[in-house]
């Protein structure tokens, strides 16, 4: 234990060389760049940039790439809150409650409530691998198949039942989004299903096309149907709205901590930064006195996605380099580049390369602040995008989102796919379909649906697996938990107003 | 806005006939999924289920759901409208220029129809002149090929003029 | 005086020499604008790494006058990334490299997709199989884990590997076939994934490739049984204890009559000329002979062979008459 801290204390010596930390920034630059670029994701960023770092030093390299990765982290909050346009899956959460305090004039509190969650996040799982790599390394150990899937069902128990909608609607909405993600390849069968003998659904459909259209192309629609103003235009700049945000934080302290919980946690077992989002994001309403007003731009909103995504995304590197198992594509291709540079991500790594593996760990701390401060100045600057004129910004959004929908999988056929969905979103969200469960369907139900069946071959067909051990029972159990909650809290209301009805 | 001559405040779809489209899209789409989870086969095989089996019953809960919503939409109070006309008419506004450039996107790539769109949204319904105008639409795609394709080295569809420049 | 104009003459008809022996080498296909480099497969996996380690010796090396750019195209097991570069006729500046998917993914998927539909460029290694189990288990050797097996019911012993009906459950019907009894196959997105869920215990082995399973093997937490290859491999250092890489025997040695190598190999469009071919073929020999490529061939214990021209194609061949009678024994075949 001792020794990790002198291991660490080196660490930071080595991290903070003049030359790293201008490596930091460049790279946390180049990240919030990606970020904001829709379908060029941080994966993208760091696969693209790896075979320049050859040339430097293991250290040197992987800080760079990791700060582009945080660097992509933050920036992907930018363009939710101002386009409603996610530029990564976990960001979607965000969404909810960041643009539509952007419509009303608040972009600037937005994205500072954000990036401090982000950085609060970040550090707290930075700090959690500090204390106790080796221990949670062992924990994620744990998770096969059906501990998997059990966790999957727990960010759908916890994220639905809770909007407003009609039932019948909310079903539909995340039916079709089951549907949409069982298109392509099926993984364990090895058999294309769905795709009618079309070449181009080979690829099933991505989740970034997906919301790209009903998110971003939507929100354009329903602007113009609207009358052609974002409504954010009016909002005045403030310099010292970092300040003012800063102050009203302290006050969510419950929610913080909760997601930062959940975040370290998702981030380990490797289902990662996006259930963690939106799971986060949902037990928030549910036990927030402001939940009622969740979705109409509550600050809370903003502040619980963004500490569990960066919880879990800066805690999925201790899978990667602990077990060798990346928990996010971008961790994957780090992980190439870690094997370029022949460093053996795994068990040993912690052992025969204490030096680099403190050295990135204290790289993440001082990345993290670097970053903050970074992205920080650049609020005020972000927040006045949404005063140029709507019909300049318009088509300069569809543009970017054209640019995003082919980056994703170099196929134009995703730009003719993102306008249906575009059309699909305004339809859907005037008839009051809700969009978040569709949304949630497509990015976790590829997964859920193969951990659920790599379960049942391996107990033979026997649904009694998810049942089988203390670990998966418990999580199955806060699922059903969390899934009937809302049936509880009808019959506890009840309860309570039949003796004093108040 | 000022384009009102479909009659302001006037007519438009009603809600009750695109909640019932809506739900009758859904079905559609519900039927096609579980026509093609028959085609790869939807039964409980002798290790699990079959590639069809998730989509399957995903098909038939949209089916079901459809049909309910439908009902609802049937029972909903046949007043209230979706949208004014010359509401959709400003949609249309945008959805129609948005719909061409993606329809020419796989033809003559994305750095021109790009310079297109962007001219034409801002000088028609912004109502700018050409010189700014010229300077977005050309400025837009000229920072998008320095930044993906020569800095991130990531290439964007390109058609037969930019074949002829020689990018 | 003689002598000097003879010198001039002499350096004169050199650098002319020079020249002339320079202007075929000019002459010949250079490609003019960034080339991409498609990978079948999806970030972070075995072709991914292979294919951007390429990338970055080429660069670092100045091997290439234009960039390569590395773009996975993984949907329909890698038949998206195939299906782009078939209709790409003709293109020069588009390269593939393919793994085992070039044989099974038409044939397991029916997309139509042949290797005959694009141009062989060259062969840069065969990637190895081993039989790995968990450390903590107590087969000692492939012998002991076989007789395991044959003692136990069919479908006891689960089988972890990537995908469905690729290379992983290929190898895995094999030994079944020469075991005669069943085992339970669970299928997993990508390698790594799969060598950790061994070192967890939810599955009893795996047929990982080296460089998948390589540092659990160092942090003893994985076992090396038997390599699915006709000869020991070559590579000497020590990996744990006085273990390496050539301390593991063949499989066929240990009774288990089951040999498979698979492919990485660099395609190009149908319809480019020989000189274009004859470019990459050139470059894929230099890259051979940097210090980092011999350095990826030993970490990752690959058979380094090289193949070009005719004798890649009847290769191929072969290849491709072995994945069909595997796939159809197994009955991985696309019924429609």
């Amino acid at each position: 234990m001792l020794e990790n801290f002198t291991y660490l204390y080196h660490g930071f010596g080595i991290a903070s060389d003049p030359f790293n930390i201008l490596l930091m920034a460049i790279g946390i630059l180049l990240g919030v760049i990606i970020g904001v670029l829709p379908g060029l994701g941080g994966a993208n960023g760091v696969a693209i940039l790896l075979p320049l770092t050859f040339s430097m030093s293991p250290t040197s390299a992987i800080i760079l790439l990791t700060c582009i990765y945080w660097g992509a982290l933050f920036g992907g909050a930018i363009t939710s809150v101002l386009f409603n346009i996610p530029g990564e899956p976990w960001s979607v959460a965000t969404t909810f409650d960041g643009h539509p305090m952007a419509r009303s004039g608040r972009a600037g509190e937005a994205l500072t409530a954000a990036f401090t969650s982000s950085f609060i996040g970040a550090f707290f799982a930075v700090v959690m691998i500090t204390l106790i790599a080796p221990l949670v390394a062992q924990f994620a150990l744990q998770f096969g198949p059906a501990e998997k899937f059990a966790v999957y069902f727990l960010a759908f128990a916890s994220f639905v039942g809770m909007s407003k909608e009609p039932p019948a609607k909310t079903i539909v909405s995340m039916m079709i989004g089951f549907a949409l993600a069982a298109v392509g390849l099926d993984m364990v069968t090895g058999q294309l299903r769905l795709t009618f003998g079309v070449t181009e659904l080979l690829n099933g459909f991505d989740f970034l096309i997906a919301v790209i259209g009903l998110f971003g192309i939507g929100e354009i629609l329903l602007t113009m149907e609207e009358g052609l103003e974002f409504r954010g235009k009016a909002a005045k700049i403030d310099p010292k709205v970092v300040w003012k945000t800063w102050k009203t934080l302290p006050k969510y302290w419950a929610t913080s901590l909760r997601s930062i919980v959940i975040g370290c946690w998702m981030g380990i077992t490797p289902a990662g930064a996006t259930p963690a989002s939106f799971m986060a994001y949902g037990i928030a309403k549910r036990v927030s006195k402001n939940g009622k007003n969740f979705g109409n731009g509550e600050i809370e909103g903003v502040v619980a996605p963004e500490t569990a995504a960066h919880a879990a995304g800066t805690a999925a590197m201790l899978p990667m380099l602990a077990l060798g198992v990346p928990g996010s594509p971008t961790a994957a291709v780090l992980l190439g580049g870690l094997l370029i540079w022949g460093l053996q991500p795994g068990p040993m790594l912690f052992v025969e390369q204490a030096e680099f593996v403190w050295g990135l760990i204290a790289s993440m701390y001082l990345g993290n602040i670097v970053g903050l401060i970074l992205v920080l100045t650049t609020v005020p600057l972000f927040a006045s995008i949404l005063r140029i004129p709507f019909s300049i910004i318009a088509p300069v959004i569809l543009v970017i989102c054209a640019i995003g929908a082919y980056t994703v999988n170099n196929n134009v056929f995703d730009v003719l796919m993102m306008m249906v969905f575009g059309v699909l979103g305004y339809l859907l969200k005037k008839t009051n379909y809700p969009l978040a469960p569709l949304v949630l369907a497509i990015v976790l139900g590829d997964s859920a649906e193969e951990a659920f069946r790599q379960s049942l071959l391996g107990s033979a067909g026997s649904i009694s697996v998810f049942w089988s051990n203390p670990l998966v029972s418990s999580i199955m159990g806060l699922g059903l938990l969390a899934g009937l909650w809302p049936l509880i809290g009808m019959l506890f209301n009840k309860l309570r107003a039949s003796p004093q009805p108040a | 806005m000022e384009q009102a001559h479909h009659g302001a405040g006037g007519g438009g779809p009603k809600q009750r006939s695109v909640e019932i489209g809506t739900a009758l899209l859904t079905l559609l789409f519900g039927l096609i999924v579980l026509y093609g989870s028959y085609i790869v086969g939807f039964g409980w095989g002798a290790d699990g289920p079959q590639a069809g089996f998730f989509p399957f019953y995903v098909g038939l809960i949209i089916c079901v759901c459809s049909l309910i919503n439908f009902v609802h939409g049937m029972r909903e109070d046949p007043q209230p409208l979706f949208a004014e006309w010359s509401q959709l008419g400003q949609v249309l506004r945008v959805l129609i220029p948005a719909c061409i450039y993606v329809a020419l996107v796989p033809f003559l790539g994305i750095y021109f129809p790009s310079v297109a769109l962007i001219l034409g949204f801002m000088m028609w319904i912004g109502k700018y002149k050409l010189p700014l105008s010229l300077a977005v639409a050309v400025g837009v795609p000229v920072f998008f090929y320095m930044t993906l394709e020569r800095w991130f080295l990531i290439p964007l569809p390109k058609g037969p003029i930019e074949a002829m420049l020689g990018l | 005086m003689k002598h000097f104009q003879a010198l001039g003459l002499g350096a004169i008809t050199a650098l002319g020499m020079t020249a002339l022996s320079m202007l075929p080498a000019s002459a010949a296909w250079q490609p003019t604008k960034p080339v991409e480099f498609i990978v079948p497969a999806g970030t972070g996996g075995g072709a991914d790494q292979m294919a951007r380690t390429l990338q970055g010796i080429i660069a670092k090396h100045s091997l290439m006058s234009t960039q390569l750019v590395v773009i996975n195209k993984s949907g329909g097991a890698g038949g998206e990334g195939f299906l782009d570069v078939k209709s790409n006729k003709g293109n020069p500046h588009k390269i593939v490299i393919s793994l085992s998917n070039l044989f099974t993914t038409p044939l397991a998927t029916g997309i139509p997709f042949n290797w005959k539909d694009l141009t062989p460029v060259a062969m840069l290694a065969l990637d190895e199989f081993v039989l790995w189990v968990n450390a903590q288990s107590p087969y000692k050797t492939a012998q002991e884990y076989e007789a395991a097996i044959k003692a136990a019911p069919d479908g006891t012993f689960k089988m972890g590997g990537t995908g469905s009906k690729q290379e992983d459950q290929i190898i895995t019907v094999a030994v079944e076939k020469a075991l005669g009894k069943k085992m339970t196959y669970i299928p997993y997105k990508g390698g790594g994934e799969v060598a950790v869920q061994l070192v967890g215990g939810h599955i009893n082995s795996s047929v990982n490739n080296p460089i998948e399973a390589v540092s659990q093997w160092r942090g003893d937490k994985l076992r090396p049984l038997c390599v699915f290859d006709s000869k020991p491999l070559p590579y000497t250092d020590k990996i744990l204890g006085d273990q390496s890489w050539s301390s593991v025997p063949t499989c066929i040695s240990a009774g288990l009559n089951v040999e498979y190598l698979m492919l990485r190999g660099v395609f190009m469009p149908p319809g480019v000329t020989d000189e274009q071919v004859a470019y990459f073929v050139d470059l894929f020999k230099k890259v051979r002979e940097t210090p980092e490529w011999k350095q990826l061939m030993k970490d990752g214990a690959f058979n380094p062979t090289f193949m070009s021209g005719d004798e890649f194609k009847t290769w191929l061949d072969g290849a491709e008459k072995t994945h069909k009678g595997l796939m159809q024994e197994a009955g991985f075949i696309a019924g429609n």
